[in-house]
């Protein structure tokens, strides 16, 4: 075992140092009253923020300019630049809120301006007597909040080549994010227009430049699924469906159609483009799995990771990172330090959600040497994340779509990280 | 007497009440929008029944001119991939070190060819091919790997009724393995 892995009493260790401090405090109070004559020392010796009056109001508050660097990683098609992705930063991250400026992004033909007053939501095909909703309307049907995570079904896709790329967490598995999306459940829709029985799929159909429709089985639309307006209590930002988008928990990210302008209801799926060339999965025997809806429990360690130092050797570092499963709760987080060999279950922080972000945490004691640092989740399902090998003997090297392998990160004895396989 | 109204008007009002909160607790805003559903830009998708395909034609001949104006600068001029996806050739290679994913070698329906051309295509300007110019194309992909014949006039009824080389290549994952 390289490296121990710091198990329980720290809370203790932590009430303890607090009662500390406050005997503290209480003393300092009984110090004498500076005289004048320190007045200017004093002075000099505060940071330049604390001597002038702060900066004006803002209308909508941006983040500090220190932390510019905390970024979406931009990769798209230079002759197509609105058809691509962006990652999000999740190894700058805490927590399980992806704040909304840094949700993850696939556009397939860029981001749509689209004037809320003229956008139409037609609900029709199967269904007793079609309708159609402006925004307007919408905005006045009861409402619910899910929080949950999207994830584009190619996520983490550089798993599948033969050398690990060397690239920071979350610009290599940041095809997912999280947040708390608000909207009306789309069943109450669905039920005003009237289902008809033999109605099975739902076509949905977005307003962007590449008019994007993809099929749905309407049982999931009926069961969890949201048109959502709202995202982390603001509306939805642009490039995030604005207007109106579904939101599918726990489903691959190309059926959480954002932009979104009809459900049509219908018996079969309608077999377009983005259900059978793309977000399908190759096997090795030539034929690929259609339909995969379900993202599969996954997990990867945020810190430490990729691009970071481990400064002081031997030292002690908190193991922080997110774990999710479009099947349900995660129930257990476990890691290991030495490749696999050994693993101590991580704490998972509070609130545990279905189809949600899980926040795990462990401390960890580096004593300087050789060290593999994983993660591997289970959900509630009992579904327990495979390793790199498990999933390729599972599924091949060509699926694409779907890797949710257990991650590992080399650490070096001087205190470097890398992504590297075979453990 | 007096009481007996009293009650049965406390009675009638807990009623309307409890029902009101009860039932109609939204709402319906939604407009009737039968005509507006038969309209054509609101029936974009075309499944591979291709009932919602637009009456028009296209042969592969008419379709090499538009694709060397219209598509070769992105998909190269031979159809073989640049800067987008390859979209002729390696059919027979799913099975392969190295499978590659065109419309020839991997869609299973021509209709999906022509809904997609149709909807996003070209990137910078979809919807702006007519009828006539998207069956051309989608002659022109498909006559490229002899998945049809060359001279074979694409319209409504004919291109729904084209056998894809990988149309069996697919395992329905959602419900039953899901």
């Amino acid at each position: 075992m390289s490296g121990k892995i710091i198990e329980g009493r720290r809370q203790f260790l932590h009430k303890t140092g607090l009662g500390v401090a406050l005997t503290g405090l209480t003393s300092s109070f009984s110090l004498p009253v500076v005289a004048s004559s320190e007045q200017l020392e004093l002075t000099d010796s505060l940071p330049e923020w604390m001597k002038v009056a702060g900066g004006e109001f803002k209308n909508y508050g941006q983040p500090s300019p220190h932390e510019q660097r905390v970024i979406r990683w931009i990769s798209a098609n230079s002759a197509a630049p609105g058809n691509g992705v962006s990652w999000t930063p999740l190894h700058d991250l805490q927590g399980t809120i992806t704040p909304n400026g840094l949700h993850y992004e696939r556009h397939h033909n860029g981001v749509p301006q689209i004037d809320p007053e003229q956008h139409l939501l037609l609900i029709d095909g199967l269904v007793k007597q079609a309708l159609s909703f402006d925004i307007k309307s919408l905005l006045r049907y009861p409402m619910e909040s899910r929080t949950c995570f999207i994830e584009c079904g190619g996520n983490s896709n550089s798993g599948w080549r033969s050398n690990p790329t060397q690239t920071q967490a979350g610009y290599a598995h940041g095809l997912v994010s999280n947040a708390e999306w608000t909207g009306i459940p789309v069943k109450l829709l669905l039920q005003e227009a009237g289902i008809e029985p033999t109605a099975k799929w739902v076509i949905a159909e977005g307003a962007d430049g590449a008019a994007l429709n993809i099929s749905i089985p309407l049982e999931k639309l009926l069961d969890d699924a949201l048109l959502a307006l709202y995202q982390n209590g603001e509306r939805l930002r642009p490039e995030n469906g604005y207007p109106l988008r579904l939101v599918l928990p726990g489903w691959e990210g190309i059926l959480n159609v954002k932009w979104l302008r009809q459900l049509r209801l219908t018996d079969a799926p309608v077999m377009s483009r983005d259900e059978t060339s793309q977000y399908t999965e190759l096997q090795t025997d030539g034929k690929a799995r259609q339909f995969t809806f379900m993202m599969e429990a996954k997990s990867l360690i945020t810190s430490p990771s990729l691009g970071m130092m481990l400064p002081d050797n031997p030292g002690i570092y908190q193991i922080s990172g997110l774990a999710w499963s479009g099947r349900g709760k995660i129930t257990r987080v476990e890691i290991s330090a030495d490749g696999g060999d050994s693993w101590v279950d991580a704490k998972l922080q509070a609130p545990i959600l279905a189809k949600a972000f899980t926040r795990f945490n462990l401390p960890w004691h580096w004593q300087g040497d050789y060290a593999i640092l994983q993660s591997r989740a289970t959900d509630e399902t009992g579904y327990v994340q495979p390793t790199r090998e498990t999933l390729i003997e599972n599924r091949g090297k060509h699926g694409f779509f779907h890797y949710n392998a257990i991650v590992s990160w080399e650490i070096t004895e001087e205190g470097d990280i890398n992504h590297v396989y075979g453990f | 007497m007096f009481m007996v109204s009293k009650l049965l008007i406390s009675f009638w009002l807990i009623t309307i009440l409890s029902a009101s909160y009860a039932e109609d607790t939204f709402q319906h805003l939604g407009k009737t929008a039968k005509q507006l559903s038969k309209t054509p830009q609101w029936n974009l998708s075309i499944s591979p029944t291709g009932e919602a395909l637009p009456k028009g034609q296209g042969n592969a001949i008419q379709g090499a001119k538009i694709f060397a104006n219209q598509c070769a600068g992105c998909h190269g001029p031979q159809g073989i991939g640049a800067s987008a996806e390859p979209l002729i050739g390696e059919v027979g290679s799913l099975a392969s070190e190295y499978p590659e994913k065109t419309v020839n070698s991997y869609w299973p329906y021509a209709t999906s060819l022509f809904d997609y051309i149709r909807r996003a295509m070209p990137i910078d300007a979809p919807f702006s091919l007519s009828a006539n110019e998207v069956y051309s194309l989608c002659a022109y992909i498909l006559s490229s790997d002899g998945t049809i014949n060359e001279s074979l006039e694409l319209n409504e009824e004919t291109l729904p009724q084209v056998k894809m080389p990988n149309r069996d290549g697919f395992i329905t994952i959602y419900p039953d393995h899901h």
